[in-house]
């Protein structure tokens, strides 16, 4: 009784708050609500049994794809008027992809899909579904996985390199330096006569000299 | 009528209303603990610093959590004219309930846990890398300059700080050999990891301080350049929420430490003895050390500067434990101590 009402409620959160994101005007709101959509899928994967990739989802897409999505969205100045303008002139193929998409899912959904075998471990009662992962990931899919850590690797030193430039005259910390320095090497004690105006440019002249 | 008395003593309604008990025998305490945290802070900061701290309402000032939370009740809710008034309000509540719904998984004894999944550390994880919402929520719907820049220094700060919290917590997974927080706990009989797996204990008690926005690392809401940081709009309530869910953060943040690190509510020694002390006083007894640690580092450490800040994150913790993480994986693996 109580698993079907959680079905439907994260089932319908998702697809409502999914609607608002590209309903709601304000881009950040948008955001809030894919966030949203995130969070309810992940409910539906608890609910489904998979609770290894429920909290993988959270912590990866919500934890942080989504904050840095966020973050961009609140930094760029985004004119929502401006953005509503090619509305019509786009709507031709965006209603196309949209019909691609929903005959594949229906021709996916036909397919009796029950008898092809895409599992390749027996699943047991005894063993959870994280160390199933595991066994498959790192044994049958190990090729796989390393290409995909491989393309992600490209992916972040493209973008270190798109944005490393080195400018000049930028002030930076070095603090092996700054633990390297010892204490005469900076500080010079110069004796001054009293009662007499300070000649400044004699006594640093004196004090660099010391330090050389 | 005997319908009613069917349905009440249903197992489904008998399991439900056990769950509601036990959430309640959890939250209550933590929301206590919470409120003396607070006067705890203060009085200890106080003392290091040669005063007194607040000691007049009550006895040691010990009803001083009260009256703020009195005089916090009794102020008007100020929504600012320019806020996004929705996600204003929702802010300071997602902040506290991110901090209280991650205690359902924490073992406070042996099977003294609300719900005592195979994933509890993923879950754990998942929750307080929620956290940052409430934050950046908070800060962008006040529409103000502090609170939004106090917010995305929050922001840049707690996913840093996320990566080497996450490759700590994969090293206690390898050495524990289970998500589960309980089996966790029961592999440090004999040895808690903080003695085998230091390092990492240092560097998840340091990440933990920048998770929770505490000082040295407290930007988010560095008073002298920030005013308060994301919440300088916050009044009243609203504002008690965000408190409130600061040191809730700061007591789950150490109840993780202690889970992880510390043995959970296994005595020091596995002597007899120890165990006629029941587990859930261990397990206090190590949230209120790493609580003082807490405390006793804001007293004594200067705020970081923001680059240094981002240096230590990326440039000294994500390397070093990301070699920990193979050096940890390798020893375990060649001298055949990997957990079954």
């Amino acid at each position: 009784m109580i698993a079907p009402f959680f079905f439907y409620l994260f089932a319908i959160m998702t697809v409502l708050s999914g609607l608002m994101v590209i309903i709601s005007r304000n881009p950040v709101h948008s955001v809030l609500f894919l966030i949203l959509s995130f969070f309810n899928s992940a409910g539906l994967f608890v609910l489904l049994g998979a609770e290894f990739l429920a909290m993988l989802l959270v912590v990866v897409y919500v934890g942080a794809v989504a904050v840095l999505f966020l973050f961009v969205v609140m930094m760029l100045d985004i004119n929502i008027d401006e953005m509503r303008q090619g509305f019509k002139q786009h709507m031709p193929l965006g209603l196309v992809v949209g019909l691609v998409l929903i005959v594949e899912l229906m021709l996916v959904f036909n397919h009796d899909v029950s008898h092809t075998n895409v599992l390749a471990v027996e699943v047991t009662e005894t063993r959870s579904n994280t160390a199933m992962i595991g066994d498959v990931l790192y044994t049958n899919y190990l090729l796989n996985f390393q290409v995909a850590g491989l393309i992600l690797l490209v992916a972040m030193i493209g973008a270190i390199a798109l944005t490393m430039r080195h400018r000049e005259g930028v002030k930076r910390q070095s603090i092996s330096l700054q633990n390297s320095r010892r204490r005469d090497e900076t500080i010079a004690v110069v004796s001054v006569e009293s009662h007499v105006a300070p000649n400044i440019l004699e006594d640093s002249r004196a004090a660099n000299k010391k330090l050389q | 009528m005997e319908m009613i008395v069917n349905f009440l003593t249903s197992p489904a309604v008998i399991a439900l209303v056990w769950i509601v008990i036990k959430i309640f025998a959890v939250i209550v305490p933590l929301l206590i603990a919470v409120a003396y945290l607070t006067l705890a802070e203060r009085r200890v900061i106080g003392l290091m610093q040669l005063r007194k701290g607040p000691n007049i309402v009550g006895p040691f000032g010990l009803f001083q959590p009260f009256a703020d939370a009195l005089k916090l009740l009794s102020k008007e809710t100020i929504l600012p004219s320019g806020a996004s008034k929705t996600v204003f309000v929702i802010a300071p509540m997602l902040t506290f309930v991110l901090s209280l719904v991650a205690w359902a998984v924490i073992p406070f004894g042996e099977g003294m846990v609300i719900a005592d999944v195979n994933i509890g550390i993923l879950y754990l994880f998942a929750i307080s890398s929620l956290g940052v919402y409430g934050v950046i929520m908070a800060g962008w719907a006040s529409n103000s300059k502090y609170p939004f820049l106090g917010a995305m220094r929050s922001a840049a700060q707690m996913i840093s700080y996320e990566v080497s919290l996450g490759l700590v917590i994969i090293t206690v997974i390898m050495a524990a050999g289970s998500l589960n927080l309980t089996d966790i706990v029961m592999a440090q009989k004999g040895m808690w990891f903080c003695i085998p797996l230091f390092p990492m204990f240092v560097i998840f008690f340091i990440s933990t301080l920048a998770e929770t926005n505490r000082a040295p690392f407290d930007l988010p809401e560095g008073e002298s350049e920030l005013v308060a940081g994301y919440f300088v709009e916050y009044s009243s309530m609203s504002f008690a929420l965000f408190f409130l869910g600061e040191y809730a953060n700061m007591i789950l943040m150490s109840g993780m430490t202690a889970t992880l690190f510390l043995g959970g509510w296994l005595p020091p020694f596995d002597w007899p003895i120890l165990y006629v002390i029941p587990g859930v006083v261990w397990f206090v007894l190590k949230i209120t050390l790493v609580l003082f640690l807490f405390i006793w580092i804001r007293a004594t450490t200067p705020r970081y500067r923001y680059d240094q800040l981002m240096r230590l994150g990326w440039k000294v913790f994500l390397p070093f434990t990301l070699i920990f993480v193979v050096l940890t994986g390798g020893i375990l693996l060649g001298f055949g101590l990997l957990p079954q």
